[in-house]
Parts: C-alpha cells; structure tokens; sequence
C-alpha cells in the first residue's frame, strides 16, 4: 500500500514536470536565450492558443522535439497567451495536445521592452521562432508551411561545417 | 535554331529566377517616422467611402490596422474607442483600417465588421482595406499596429497604443497620447517607434 502511494507521488511529480514554467519577468525569461556555452541547439517557438497559424505548426515542432530527440536539440515553445488565459486555455489545450515539448509562458505585458531583444527583426507578430547554437542564431518570423520547412531551418545548425 | 531555343530557355528561367526570388528579397519595410503616408479610399462600416482628405480641421490621424478577431485587437477595442473619444475632439480622430483577408479570416469579413461596429457603437471609420494595398504601403504587419500621421500625413510615430496590453492598470507609458501631445507642441515623439506582440496579419493565399 505505501508503495503504492510512493508509485502515485511519483507519477505526480513526474506528470508535473511537464507543465509549464511561467515567467512573469522578460529578465527571469531571458537566460533561455544566451545558453551559449553549450552545443545544445536551442529551437525557441512564440505561440499563443489564440494564434491559428502557430497552432497549426505546433505539430511540427512537436515532431522535431521526437524525431530529434537523440541529438543535442532543445525545443522549447514559449506561449504568449495572456496570464488570465493560463488555466483556462491553455492548460486543458496542453492536456488535450498531449505535448510532450517543453513548454513556457512568457507574460511579461511590457512587450515594447523586451520585442528587441529576443531578436531586433521581429516585429512582435506570431508566429516566431529563434533557433540558436552557440554564438549561431538565426530568426524567422511567420509559420513554417510544412514540417520539411521547419526541419530545413534546423538542420543546418547540425551540419558538421559549422 | 538550337541556339534561339537555348536563348529562350535561358530567357525564360531566368524571368522565372526573378518571379521566384523576388518576393523573398528585401521586404518592403513600409513607412517609417518621417515619411509621408499615402492616403487611401476605402469603404466603411457606415457604408460610404473615406479618404484622409476628406477630414476637415483636424491636426493629424491615428490610423489603426486591427481587426474582429484578434485577441491582441480585442484587448484593445476598448482603449481605442477610449483614445478617440479623448484625442478626436482635439483634432486627432482614429481612423480604423482592418487588413486581414476575409477568406482567410472569415471573422473579418465586411458583414462582420459592420456587426462589430454597430454592436460597440464604434466612434470611428472602420474601414476594409478591399484588395490589402493599403496596410503593405503603410508597412503594418500585426493588429493591432498604429500610425501616428500629423496633418501633412507626414508619419511622426508608429507602434503600439501603450506599454501594457493586459492590464490597464499598469501602464506606465501611454505612447499614442505622449505623442499627441508631442507634436502639438511642435516637439519629436519620444519613443517615436515601439513594438508589441499582436496577430499576424492575414494575407490571400
């Protein structure tokens, strides 16, 4: 019986692990973009439930998370819903999903002070998405078509040249 | 013979290497602070037709891209109604300009925006931006993004109404109405370009 509460705690915890990290500052958010100081290839996606064109790529991204899971590839998709939307749209979206991606929520509203520094070329409208290695970086703003599209993108940083 | 063939084929792939890669080049940036906007004429919700020129006694336009659907817009509907009613009277009226295609965005669609307007009893000329010409020549890309035009429809800000699309309760910057006032004053805006996140705009497949 105890172990059996020990085996329930477990699942718990680990079936928390996967909900999402809220960020309520840009500066707590930041250090997810300047993980340099590894060969780690970070593929950062800015969404938001109510976005129809990145919903509809959301699938892409998972797919890379899993088709590449045995390379040095971090995806991490970064909602943009707003706070009050958290609990009630964007966690049963999640559950309903089944995402297995890291997800996060950046609810920071100052958005005019930290647009720039996620890239300067972005314009604020999503879908976005930084991909980065290193000192690498490369940014796109707009929806992938397809998941060749997104995996073209990626792949590059994996090329031995680099 | 050959050869023409040759010349032809070579004409025209490379006609097809520019159609191809043309779109792909440097974007059209769009308007930025200091220039001059071109005026427009579209239709309103109210159903007749409006161009920039026609307003009369007024110190400058607040065109806003935005939109039925965006959440981004909604959040904003009110604070745009709000920023007319105060800036209009002192010459400053918001001109509304939605730019999303409707076949795309059926939320959008000219019926729903007469809807829309009759239902918040908007203040300002809501207008469908029919065949999206206008809002590539302004350069917007998100809803909802606003230009600040003085008189001279000469651009002297561009970006977001505020600093805090969430919560009314926590803007600390105000920037359509800083700019406002800016200009009557005969000063710079400052900042005189700001960024906030918003909805794609969404164009003709």
């Amino acid at each position: 019986m105890r172990k059996l509460t020990f085996m329930a705690a477990l699942m718990l915890i680990l079936s928390m692990g996967k909900a999402q990290q809220i960020y309520e500052s840009f500066e707590d958010f930041a250090p997810l973009l300047a993980q340099t100081q590894n060969d780690t290839t970070y593929v950062i996606n800015f969404w938001a439930t109510w976005c129809a064109p990145c919903v509809k790529e959301l699938p892409y991204f998972e797919k890379l998370h899993q088709a590449m899971a045995a390379q040095k590839i971090k995806v991490i998709l970064v909602s943009l819903d707003f706070r009050k939307d958290l609990e009630t749209k964007l966690k049963p979206f999640l559950e309903q999903r089944q995402i297995s991606a890291s997800v996060a929520a950046l609810v920071d509203s100052k958005q005019a002070q930290w647009i720039d520094k996620i890239d300067p070329n972005w314009s604020g409208a999503v879908p976005a998405t930084l991909v980065y290695r290193g000192n690498q970086r490369q940014f796109k703003e707009g929806e992938f078509e397809n998941f060749e599209d997104l995996q073209q993108f990626v792949l590059h940083f994996f090329d031995p040249k680099n | 013979m050959k050869t023409k063939t040759g010349f032809g084929i070579g004409f025209f792939a490379s006609v097809l290497f520019l159609l191809t890669f043309i779109p792909f080049g440097p974007t059209n940036p769009g308007l930025k602070v200091g220039d001059i906007a071109p005026d427009f004429q579209l239709k309103s919700t109210t159903g007749k037709m409006v161009t920039l020129k026609d307003y009369k006694n007024v110190k400058g336009y607040i065109v806003v891209f935005t939109c039925n659907t965006c959440p981004y817009a909604q959040a904003y509907e009110q604070r745009i109604i709000d920023l007319h009613n105060k800036m209009a009277p002192m010459g400053w009226p918001v001109v509304a300009i939605m730019p999303n295609d409707p076949n795309v965005q059926p939320g959008d669609g000219f019926d729903k925006m007469v809807e829309r307007a009759k239902e918040k009893k908007y203040p300002f000329e809501y207008l469908l931006d029919d065949g999206q010409k206008v809002f590539p020549a302004y350069g917007a890309v998100r809803t909802p993004h606003v230009f600040l035009l003085d008189k001279d429809r000469k651009v002297r800000y561009i970006g977001g109404v505020d600093d805090n699309s969430e919560d009314e309760t926590l803007i600390t910057r105000r920037y359509v109405e800083e700019a406002i006032v800016a200009v009557d004053k005969g000063s710079e805006p400052d900042p005189n370009l700001t960024k906030t996140v918003g909805c794609m705009i969404k164009v003709k497949k």
